[in-house]
């Protein structure tokens, strides 16, 4: 019965795995650049639910918190903003079409065929420590306090950065 | 049976190139934004998958990716703040329209 269960979350997985596939297609391939903003959170939430058969539950919750939640409005409020969203006329790619989608293709299989031969030192996951918020609040607080700081000031000049682009010219 | 490591791997790395394919291809602006985001989940994909598996503390790989998750949203909103900018300007959210450095 444990064998039955562990293949049904694989099953899962790669049911996930290919659905996050295809909205990550949509995202480049849909016309309609509304769909494809929609098509993108769907592979953010596709990506979320890789991260908790992964075991990286906490994580999981901040990528739909944080990616879903307030990057895909940013995004939406964008695409309504400008207004372009879908003209049956213009062409949504431009001339590098093919070679493009040749050199990807090839930059692939290449990738997927080292990786698939490389030797990586797996060992059993079930030997690690099990991660949680609060290890997680742990060692952002402890041992990588620095980047923990320095993404902060990031940051703030981010949103002076964007709130000083954007604002209108006050004449 | 559970998904061994090189699937995680293999599916980051097709989504990674479907990222690049959208950023070198599209023309809209705001498109190519996205597409860099499905770069950036590739890669948090591709580090988590292997803090699990090949690191024996697995939260070396997740904070990481919090810290990519974080600068992934501050290069979004800058970005979207300079598409509206120039749209408020030059009328055009296409990149291959955007080709004088000063108007």
């Amino acid at each position: 019965m444990d064998q039955g269960l562990l293949n049904l979350a694989a099953i899962a997985t790669y049911l996930i795995m290919g659905l996050g596939v295809v909205a990550a297609l949509g995202v480049v391939l849909l016309r309609n650049l509304f769909h494809a903003a929609l098509s993108l959170a769907a592979l953010l939430v596709a990506t979320a639910a890789i991260f908790i058969t992964l075991q990286a539950d906490f994580l999981a919750m901040v990528q739909i918190l944080i990616y879903v939640g307030a990057v895909m409005t940013l995004i939406i409020f964008a695409i309504m903003l400008t207004g372009q969203i879908a003209t049956q006329q213009v062409t949504q790619n431009n001339k590098q079409s093919f070679i493009a989608f040749a050199a990807m293709i090839f930059f692939s299989v290449v990738l997927i065929f080292i990786l698939f031969q490389t030797p990586w030192p797996v060992h059993d996951p079930a030997m690690n420590d099990p991660v949680t918020a609060a290890t997680l609040g742990k060692s952002l607080l402890g041992e990588y306090v620095f980047p923990f700081e320095i993404i902060s000031v990031i940051l703030i000049a981010a949103m002076i950065g964007a709130v000083t682009i954007a604002k209108k010219d006050s004449e | 049976m559970s998904v061994p490591l090189e699937h995680y791997l293999a599916f980051a790395a097709v989504i990674f190139a479907i990222g690049v394919y959208g950023v070198l291809v599209r023309r809209n602006v705001i498109a190519i934004l996205i597409s860099i985001e499905l770069i950036l989940n590739a890669v948090n994909v591709n580090l988590i998958a292997f803090s699990r598996f090949t690191s024996v503390s697995a939260e070396t790989g997740q904070i990481f990716a919090v810290f990519i998750i974080t600068m992934a949203a501050a290069a979004v909103a800058v970005g979207l703040a300079i598409v509206i900018a120039l749209y408020r300007i030059r009328k055009t959210v296409y990149a291959d329209e955007i080709n004088l450095l000063k108007w």
